[in-house]
């Protein structure tokens, strides 16, 4: 390259200029990552953009925008420019800060903006002894030379400013090269020279080969150790691009067991886990517990509470079939993560067990807005006082234990529920509650399935179960007709009119519940008088179910039982919960009958040898703010003529008010003490 | 002795302190010393060793700045007065007077709230009407908020530690307890320059951005019920919040205030209270200083986040949009004082950048919690 050519790119790597472009293209590149959510599974970004813009904004790195080789390479640039930037400015630098600039001629002098012109019948001797004590009084170092008609007295301060930018530029380039080399890079180099491949993570540890794992001399890292409780690992996975790298640890991590405690609000207070760290190569043994913000590091790896999972739970379920008429229910058993096979009807159905709580934590309380809401007094009234009340009633109850299972039919359609193990009251009546949705993005609907007197499902099984058979809707309508009219006025005729009515009703119920029902109104009934007949319908409903639970009841032995409000409250809810459940989606209802809990912690081992030269970095960085803002760099000049005049004159490279108060404060004070001389007390 | 000696070397730094000096230096090691003995045993060797230079750090702040050192008396009083009528109780709250209507926190941060607008509403009469007596006021006004405020933040710091033992923490961990010190700071330094640039013609402009913080802050009590003193998180329980938050605080209030100086100067600059707001160049100075301080403060609180990072979530940078977001607002700031300082800029640029740099700010403080994702989740809206 020609050498003006190559004076010309210096002179361009090292101008400001170029360094705040480069920071500018730097800011604007970052918020694209802060917009677009990064390292997100590729399919995400494949939805959002279609097929089209997916592939070309994954060419240009925009799915992990500060990983991408553009954006590394702004980064190179910018150390380079700045640390040309030092290297061109340093040299002067360092010279200014030695120089008394006591060359200085009075021409240029008399170009500063703060200069005054006063006179003095001292001599230079008196007046050089009287200004530089005054001037050292004032944190200032001074030098005296003779020059060809007088003597100038140079003197400095705040030479440190000038330190200042040296540290804290040189702290930048520091943070920067520490910061790439513990980001991406070394991987880069590593995933190109090694040529190592991602792997889909859809097969054993045990069976991923050499191409896709990392050897623990690995610069740096960062990965996430999954470990159940019981169990050791010594492999972090690398979430990398749409894949992930097995990364492999210098040593074994057990996890002993895995604590999580929550506040009574059921918020978690504390996760953490007892670890057993293994030396591989002496056998030692270190136990330590891990905590959210209380990491642990051990040959040069640092262990981190991240995350928690379930580790396998074991369950036992009771599947209750809701097949029409069916009353069957068989025993399971699984764990989460595992998956059931199920034959209900014709389709073969799979469940798989996605999660399991040991408790809930709910506010059950209901919002009642009350007048004092409407009165502005009032309402300031309850936000005075301590901030520990609560603005609205909180009601927090543990609702006990839950899972959540897919059920994926044989074409691969998946619907997701969430079970409670225990019934949940609400106002005044207990409920077990299942809940459903199609689709990950929706909240799950919940079905309330009233408990019994017993706390438990079997009443509404059994219910439902005689309800949906239609060869005994003609008895238990018999005996609603008997029941709802018991009189003596009533003639036969009118008792199986509405013995009749009732059946009817039972066999639309029982296709579709409400829905059939209200289809058969739309069809039969005058708009006008849809209303009554929908009255008339669920009043036939509620009188037939109770009269179905006291047929069982009989077929059971058991005494015929009292109608109280309790019980008419649950029959209401049993007919409006078994129409729910045609909704439901699922032949079978899963009752959680039993569970062993077994955790898992998420452990996050991460390498990062370029810390230290950061923090460092960043010490110096803050040290160098501080010098160049709150150090002024000032120079004050007073050439002492022959002729009797004195020329003051002052520069600083901080032109702030207080600069011009300075300067008229040492001008007061110099020409006061050269025009009354030096007098001894 | 030399008179270059006696009149014109710095004062002797104990020489010619006044009796309410040495009192508030008094008073300050007494209630350290106290503090030691009665708590040291519950404190850490750091902790021990914070309580031991607060005694001096304080007393040098109340000798430089006597507005301070009222402050430091009237909170000591008011707080420990409020903590002293509770007897432990939180029910008390609702039963003692003094409590219901003045001292607990609810209600100190609300006269806080009431005296901050009543400040506004009087340095604006002061500016317009060029009265000196209402502006006198605003800033009583502004001091008596900044009492109210700082004593609610520390009985709400006492009543959470009465919710349990486990629940209580210091009040810096939300985006309500983080508003009522934002407006605490900036008052601060605001009142700090009215001081050193005896003027107060800036209250007007400078209680508008802490007006609208505490309009915030009263929306997010009236109608989100945030001001409920809740648990920390784990992710939260770290000594680094106690010294990231206020940090950073102190660089979001500076240039606050800056931006706010920056409107003074482009109305100045166009012809409007031109009369009335100081000179352009003083203006320009009290620019520059919010700005280099809040940039210093931001830098140290940058830095402190990424040491809690490291130490929270394992890596000390991970381009998580609020640190993404801290190093945005930092490299603007970054650009403005080398504009200034290196170029010699002065003037309408750097007002206008002021004024667009609270934006980005804000949006760093606010904009990342509502629409943007991330780790830094705390306080979402």
């Amino acid at each position: 390259m020609n050498r003006t050519y190559s004076r010309q790119l210096y002179e361009m790597l090292s101008s400001m200029r170029f360094a705040v472009s480069l920071l500018t293209v730097l800011a604007i590149a970052s918020i694209i990552g802060t917009v677009l959510k990064q390292n997100e599974p590729y399919n995400n970004y494949l939805n959002q953009f279609g097929q089209f813009w997916f592939p070309v904004f994954e060419a240009i790195g925009l799915y992990s925008v500060y990983h991408a080789s553009w954006f590394l390479a702004i980064l190179a640039f910018l150390v380079v420019s700045t640390s040309l930037c030092i290297i061109r400015q340093s040299p002067g630098m360092v010279r200014e800060m030695k120089s008394f600039r006591t060359g200085a001629r009075e021409a240029s002098l008399r170009q500063f903006a703060h200069q005054h012109t006063t006179q003095t019948a001292l001599t230079h001797t008196e007046a050089e002894r009287v200004v530089t004590t005054y001037l050292a009084a004032q944190g200032y170092k001074s030098k005296s030379k003779a020059q060809a008609d007088g003597l100038l007295i140079a003197a400095k301060a705040g030479s440190w400013n000038r330190m200042g930018y040296m540290l804290a530029h040189g702290a930048i380039v520091m943070i920067c090269i520490g910061g790439l080399l513990d980001g991406d890079l070394p991987l880069k180099v590593e995933m190109l020279l090694g040529n190592k491949q991602v792997t889909s993570l859809d097969k054993p540890f045990a069976q991923i080969g050499p191409e896709s794992r990392l050897g623990p001399d690995h610069w740096s890292y960062r990965g996430n150790v999954f470990l159940p409780e019981g169990k050791r690992g010594n492999i972090a996975v690398l979430n990398v691009k749409d894949g992930a790298l097995l990364q492999e640890l210098p040593f074994l991590i057990t996890l002993k067991q895995f604590h999580i405690e929550h506040y009574s609000t059921g918020m978690p207070k504390r996760f953490a886990s007892d670890i057993v760290i293994t030396n591989p190569k002496t056998g030692a043994e270190i136990e330590r517990t891990i905590e959210v913000n209380k990491p642990f590091e051990y040959m040069g790896v640092s262990l981190y509470q991240a995350s928690f999972e379930d580790g396998g739970s074991k369950l036992k379920l009771k599947a209750h079939s809701l097949l029409p008429g069916s009353t069957k229910v068989f025993d399971a058993e699984t764990e989460v993560g595992g998956s059931l096979q199920l034959k209900q009807g014709e389709e073969p159905l799979r469940v798989e067990v996605t999660g399991f709580r040991p408790f809930n934590v709910e506010n059950m309380s209901q919002p009642t807005p009350t007048d004092s809401e409407k009165n502005t007094l009032a309402m300031l009234n309850r936000h005075l006082g301590s901030g520990a009340k609560s603005p609205d009633s909180k009601d927090l109850k543990n609702v006990g234990p839950s899972f959540s299972y897919k059920l994926r039919d044989a074409a691969g359609q998946a619907r997701e529920y969430n079970n409670y193990m225990v019934p949940v009251t609400q106002e005044g009546r207990s409920f077990f509650m299942t809940g459903m949705r199609e689709t990950q993005a929706d909240g799950f609907r919940y079905l309330r399935l009233p408990a019994d007197e017993n706390d438990k499902l079997d009443t509404w099984f059994a219910l439902r179960a005689i309800l949906t058979t239609p060869k005994e809707h003609a008895l238990i309508a018999r005996r609603f007709a008997a029941t709802a009219m018991s009189g003596e006025g009533v003639s036969d005729t009118m008792r199986a009119r509405l013995a009749d009515t009732a059946e009817r009703t039972l066999h639309l119920y029982a296709e579709r519940g409400f829905e059939s029902l209200g289809k058969f109104i739309n069809d039969t009934v005058p708009e006008a008088e849809r209303e009554k007949a929908a009255d008339v319908f669920v009043r036939v409903l509620q009188g037939s179910t109770w009269e179905a639970w006291q047929l069982l009841r009989e077929r059971q032995k058991l005494k015929p039982l009292e109608m109280t409000t309790t019980r008419a409250d649950f029959v209401r809810d049993t007919v409006n919960s078994i129409s729910d459940s045609f909704h439901y989606g699922s032949p079978v209802y899963l009752e959680l009958d039993q569970f062993e809990e077994i955790k898992a912690s998420v452990i996050q081992a991460t390498r990062s040898p370029g810390k230290n030269g950061v923090y460092l970095g960043c010490a110096l960085l803050v040290a160098g703010v501080f010098f160049m803002l709150y150090v002024r760099e000032r120079r004050l000049f007073v050439l002492l003529k022959d002729s009797g005049e004195v020329l003051l004159a002052l520069s600083s490279n901080r032109k702030t008010l207080d600069t011009d108060g300075e300067f008229a404060r040492h001008q007061e004070t110099i020409t006061t003490l050269l025009n009354h001389g030096p007098r001894t007390s | 002795m030399d008179l270059a000696q006696a009149n014109h070397a710095p004062k002797p730094y104990l020489k010619g302190r006044s009796a309410l000096d040495w009192l508030a230096a008094l008073l300050l090691s007494a209630g350290g010393l106290f503090a030691l003995a009665q708590y040291g045993q519950y404190m850490d060797d750091y902790e021990q060793a914070i309580l031991l230079a607060a005694i001096p750090t304080f007393i040098a702040l109340a000798w430089a700045w006597a507005g301070l050192r009222n402050l430091l008396a009237g909170v000591a009083l008011l707080s420990l007065g409020g903590i002293e009528l509770y007897h432990a109780d939180l029910a008390r709250a609702e039963q003692a007077f003094l409590l219901k209507y003045f001292l607990s926190s609810q209600t100190a941060i609300g006269w806080m709230c009431f005296l901050f607008f009543f400040a506004t509403a009087t340095y604006w009469l002061g500016l317009l009407a060029r009265s000196d007596f209402a502006e006198k006021t605003g800033t009583v006004l502004t001091w008596a908020a900044t009492v109210m405020g700082t004593t609610g933040l520390l009985v709400r710091w006492y009543e959470s530690y009465l919710i349990g033992p486990d629940i209580g923490h210091i009040p810096i961990s939300n985006l309500y307890e983080v508003f009522v010190l934002f407006s605490l700071i900036t008052a601060l330094l605001y009142l700090h320059y009215e001081r050193h640039y005896a003027t107060r013609r800036l209250g007007a402009f400078v209680l508008i951005v802490i007006s609208a913080a505490v309009a915030f802050t009263l929306w997010y009590t009236f109608s989100r019920g945030a001001h409920e003193i809740q648990p920390l998180v784990p992710a939260l329980q770290s000594y680094w919040m106690k010294i990231h938050v206020p940090a950073n605080f102190i660089g979001y209030g500076a240039f606050a205030l800056a931006a706010m100086i920056g409107v003074a100067w482009l109305l100045a600059e166009r012809g409007i209270l031109a009369t009335r707001l100081p000179s352009l160049v003083m203006m320009e100075d009290v620019m520059y200083k919010a700005i280099a301080i809040g940039f210093a403060f931001f830098t140290i609180a940058t830095i402190l986040g990424a040491l809690w990072a490291a130490e929270a979530w394992g890596t000390y940078w991970q381009w998580d949009p609020k640190e993404t977001w801290a190093l945005i607002v930092w490299l603007n700031y970054a650009a403005w004082l080398h504009l200034r300082l290196t170029k010699g800029l002065r003037g309408a640029v750097l007002a206008w950048w002021a004024v667009v740099g609270l934006l980005v700010t804000t949006f760093a403080f606010l904009g990342v919690n509502m629409f943007l994702s991330g780790l830094h989740s705390y306080g979402a809206l």
